[in-house]
């Protein structure tokens, strides 16, 4: 077994550009993603074109909320490029220097305080199909956030103006009369004319008063909580049911590990037993010097070896991006052999079947990247049918299972480690078995 | 002299197809035997089956597969290994005792020695086969298979190579060649096997084959075989 390691070592050291892209490809992988994942995502640059009159209010009962207090909203979600007119706005969006515009209508207060108008803003872009997607659904979010922000703050001045007319006092604006009663202090102040007039009519009529007075104060206290309420009517509670939280980016470096440990060791186990084909030298091996399953253990532990060191050191770099938990490494150890051993053990399976080096790869390829894709489409994003399918054809090679022992290694993510070794070692078996049928065409 | 080979009753079906019905000879040590016949009649598969490559549907072969040297009419070479790691790998892996020695000792006999560094990858194709008999002949076989060494050889090259492979049968080696070249066969071989549509035909000096086939003595053997194959006769030895 070592000369044929020390053999296929010679063979790959002397393939130079092989070798080169076996060393730049995790490194450039890992610096990618590390670099792509430590930093927070660029605002995108939006023009905003302000044609409110300068120091326009929308007036909420006696209160007034500023306009520009929306367009300030606006640009914490963006990175605001102020532009003074329309025309300046679509010249900066033709030109690519900003991805789109936005333009805020003279008339928006007017319309907010008609309270049967809504209010509308213009937003401008252009671009690729990809490009408008990605513009509208930035804006979407950044404007669904100014609005909501600009609506919590009439909100809160709508409540103050509720409060007032309960607790009485001054309503601060001009005009309106000094040491208001409150409706909530009319019942009690009432009550006590009430009990000094003699009965009758007069008193009957009073007492229908007091009465109106008090339950109008007491729904009048629920219109602040209903306010509320209708500005963000549902709040979302989250309850993960199994495992553990994975955060997004350390999945994204388990994703991309997974799947170079996938190509490096499929591609290289793949290419090494069908190099022994093309270079013809399977049926001298196979004459009585090696058995099969020597050769193809022999392939694998070069394959699955040399991916593992790559894979272990993405890990490593991208560590020095993201904040791994390095008590765990036995953990990660645990999974990338496993991985390795199956992906290996899928590699030298495509390698018996094909009879040279580029139908291995090209087959290799094929398969190995449809499989990550799969392994990845998150169930009820497709239909139940066609998940089921997905599901079968992700369980039978071993891909997911490998994404999963490296999730559950990494994230302490669900299912348990165990379940996705034993998943692999399980595969690794099966796919080492339709390797040795696939060698007895060496005859 | 006891024979170092013996093929007995062996027979290779290929599905439908009966690429050898049963063929038996014997070869003694230090003997040149050529396997000729026209195109389909079973030369690689008789050969292949002498040397272990490919198991024989009935009969047997009295030598096992570590015991025959084979060269494939392919060169069956690594390419990015230099000669002599070429030639160390297969020492190692045939456990010869002195890997080292036999490498050196076959890289003089191929006269090698001087590119024993360089790449077969760039090698003619002369060179590369005769590398490809040497790895047949690391382990110091007794028997040595050649399938169609010379086909892809110029004549200068072609005539390197059978110097090479009489040293080694002057040496005790006893090889068998499979070749299309009938006056190949009429010039280096001590017997000639001729197949046809799996049968053993003909087995004896290719002077009797010449005298079958109407020739005299230094007569033309490819004639001769031509005319045999029109009208066989039962093999004799």
């Amino acid at each position: 077994m070592r000369w044929l390691l020390r053999k296929d070592l010679l063979i790959l050291a002397r393939s130079r550009l092989l070798l080169a892209l076996l060393i730049v490809y995790p490194v450039a992988i890992a610096l990618l993603i590390g670099l792509a994942i430590s930093r927070t995502p660029a605002r995108p640059r939006v023009a905003i074109v302000d044609e409110t009159p300068p120091g326009e209010t929308l007036k909420v009962g006696n209160e007034r909320v500023a306009v520009g207090q929306y367009a300030r909203q606006l640009f914490k979600q963006v990175e605001a490029v102020e532009v003074s007119s329309r025309a300046e706005a679509v010249e900066k969006v033709e030109s690519g220097e900003v991805l789109a515009a936005v333009v805020i209508p003279p008339d928006i207060a007017a319309r907010v305080s008609s309270a049967t108008e809504q209010a509308q803003l213009e937003v401008l872009y252009n671009g690729n199909a990809l490009q408008q997607s990605l513009v509208a659904s930035t804006l979407d979010s950044a404007l669904a956030h100014a609005n909501l922000g600009f609506s919590a703050q009439i909100q809160q001045t709508a409540g103050r103006v509720i409060g007032s007319l309960l607790s009485g006092g001054s309503l601060g604006s001009i005009g309106a009369p000094e040491d208001l009663i409150g409706l909530s202090r009319i019942p009690q102040t009432l009550g006590a004319i009430i009990a000094r007039e003699p009965h009758g009519r007069e008193r009957a009529e009073l007492e229908r008063i007091a009465a109106f007075a008090g339950f109008a104060a007491q729904n009048l206290s629920l219109a602040e909580r209903v306010l509320s309420v209708i500005g963000q009517p549902i709040r979302v509670h989250s309850v993960l049911l199994h495992g553990r939280r994975t955060p997004l980016d350390t999945f994204a470096v388990v994703v991309a590990v997974s799947v170079s440990l996938m190509f490096v060791c499929v591609l290289l186990a793949a290419g090494g037993v069908a190099l022994e084909r093309e270079e013809h030298t399977l049926a001298r091996m196979l004459r009585g010097l090696v058995s099969r399953e020597t050769l193809l253990v022999e392939k694998t532990l070069l394959a699955g070896g040399c991916a593992f060191v790559i894979a272990f050191a993405m890990l490593a770099g991208i560590g020095a991006f993201v904040a791994l938990d390095w008590s765990r490494v036995g953990l990660w150890v645990a999974a990338l052999v496993f991985g390795a051993a199956g992906f290996g053990a899928l590699g030298v399976a495509i390698g018996a079947l094909a009879r040279e080096v580029r139908a291995a790869s090209l087959l290799a390829f094929a398969l190995s990247l449809p499989l990550a894709l799969l392994a990845l489409v998150p169930a009820g994003s497709v239909s139940s049918g066609f998940y089921d399918v997905i599901s079968v054809i992700s369980f039978v090679f071993p891909f997911k299972a490998s994404l999963q022992a490296l999730d559950a290694a990494v994230n302490d993510a669900s299912p348990a480690i165990g379940v996705s070794l034993v998943h692999l070692a399980a595969l690794t078996l099966v796919f080492g078995v339709l390797a040795r049928v696939g060698l007895k065409r060496a005859e | 002299m006891s024979a170092v080979l013996s093929v007995s009753a062996v027979a290779k079906r290929y599905g439908e197809l009966q690429a050898l019905r049963d063929v038996s000879f014997e070869a003694d040590a230090g003997e040149l035997l050529a396997i000729i016949g026209p195109n389909g009649a079973g030369k690689t598969t008789l050969l292949s089956i002498i040397a272990g490559i490919t198991s024989p549907s009935a009969g047997s072969v009295g030598r096992s597969a570590g015991e025959v040297g084979w060269a494939p009419q392919i060169p069956a070479l690594y390419s990015k290994l230099s000669v002599a790691e070429n030639l160390e790998l297969f020492a190692r892996l045939e456990r010869v005792a002195e890997p080292q020695a036999a490498v050196e000792r076959m890289l003089e006999q191929t006269g090698l020695a001087a590119r024993a560094g360089e790449a077969v990858g760039r090698l003619s194709g002369g060179n590369r086969q005769r590398v490809n008999v040497a790895l047949g002949l690391i382990g110091e076989p007794p028997v040595l298979a050649l399938d169609e060494p010379s086909a892809s050889l110029d004549p200068s090259q072609r005539e390197r190579l059978w110097e090479f492979v009489a040293g080694r049968v002057a040496g005790g080696t006893t090889v068998v060649f499979s070749t299309h070249n009938v006056s190949e066969a009429q010039r280096y071989a001590d017997r000639v096997l001729v197949l046809t549509e799996g049968r053993l035909t003909f087995d004896g000096a290719p002077r009797q084959l010449l005298a079958l086939g109407g020739e005299h003595d230094g007569g033309d053997l490819e004639r001769a075989l031509v005319r045999f194959l029109r009208d066989p006769a039962p093999a004799e030895r």
